[in-house]
């Protein structure tokens, strides 16, 4: 069983990639507050956690629920998302820091659709809710918003 | 990092100090020897890893001993840089800080109660220790007091040296702990 390590590694290792995720998410404005929150919540389940797997994607699974919580707290969601993934999701293997970049500068609704499609792993139904639009909308703004990601990244 | 990021980090650290989430506060001091790791809990300081001490290890130590709820906050620990600094320039013959001594139990707490109150520029031998920690037959177990001593220098286990006149062992090496005896003007 791997130690966990001091919470700190965690911040030298994954904050910077945490703040891109959370930019694409919620926006430059709100991902300031969403960084705080998913880092004190991060920090106050810490010792609960016994062993040190896959810390990365633990702390990206945290950031997606407050990034829901941020579009909730907006009125924007006049649904509960009810079946939000509580273990943390598979590492993706993307070369980060490039395409979570890319992913900032979409516009807001596709930026927020890619970022809970990919980072929060989640259905198009739950983006829709955390969103406040139809799961149609969703799955446009997700589209469109990959459509264009495809064409910055080529 | 750049600066918004450390500026998040900043209120971070705040945050989690006032929600009673920093367990360990960590950052370092200069001395004549190198930099010194400082580790602090809310009670007070908990750990000083001489520069001869690998900081990756020290703080897995502390994650493991305490708890891992361990940020680094440099900004925290003013007063303990300016009380070295005081000491290292030989204007300074007693540290004013909190100490907590979790780290330390059973006879190895009373051995290191018996080290902080050793008085700056004198020295006891290991057997003078063991007897004050109430077992003169430990002499052994007094020398581990002072070898794995978590909070040298503050806890002065450089005024500790053999009966034969010897200057023992040092973690930090011999060589410091002749300094530090010669820095204190010792008068046996």
């Amino acid at each position: 069983m791997a130690e966990l390590p001091p919470f700190q590694k965690l911040i030298d290792e994954h904050a910077a990639e945490v703040m891109a995720v959370l930019r694409g998410a919620v926006g430059r404005d709100g991902a300031e507050d969403a960084f705080q929150e998913t880092f004190l919540a991060a920090l106050r389940a810490y010792p609960s956690l016994g062993e040190a797997r896959n810390l990365r994607g633990w702390l990206v699974t945290i950031a997606h629920r407050k990034a829901i919580d941020h579009h909730r707290a907006r009125g924007r969601s006049p649904v509960p998302v009810e079946s939000v993934r509580e273990e943390a999701v598979s590492d993706p293997d993307p070369a980060d820091g490039e395409v979570w970049r890319a992913v900032a500068t979409l516009p807001p609704k596709q930026r927020a659709a890619v970022t809970l499609r990919f980072a929060g792993d989640l259905p198009h139904e739950e983006i829709a809710a955390a969103l406040g639009c139809s799961p149609e909308a969703a799955r446009r703004s997700l589209h469109e918003g990959l459509k264009r990601l495809r064409k910055e990244m080529a | 990092m750049n600066a918004v990021m450390d500026r998040s980090l900043e209120r971070l650290r705040e945050r989690a100090a006032a929600e009673g989430l920093l367990d360990i506060a960590y950052g370092t001091a200069d001395s004549p020897f190198g930099p010194l790791l400082l580790a602090r809990t809310p009670a007070g300081l908990v750990r000083v890893a001489l520069p001869s001490e690998d900081v990756d290890a020290t703080l897995f130590d502390l994650a493991e001993r305490i708890s891992p709820r361990i940020l680094e906050a440099p900004d925290r620990f003013d007063e303990e840089r300016r009380e070295l600094e005081d000491y290292f320039e030989g204007r300074r013959r007693e540290f004013d800080l909190p100490i907590d001594w979790q780290l330390s139990h059973g006879f190895m707490l009373r051995a290191r109660e018996g080290i902080a109150a050793i008085p700056y520029g004198e020295t006891r031998t290991y057997s003078d220790l063991a007897r004050g920690a109430g077992n003169e037959r430990a002499v052994r177990a007094a020398g581990s007091a002072c070898s794995r001593n978590p909070i040298p220098l503050v806890v002065p286990c450089h005024r500790v040296v053999r009966s034969d006149g010897g200057l023992g062992l040092y973690a930090g090496g011999v060589e410091m702990k002749k300094r530090l005896l010669e820095l204190e003007g010792r008068r046996g």
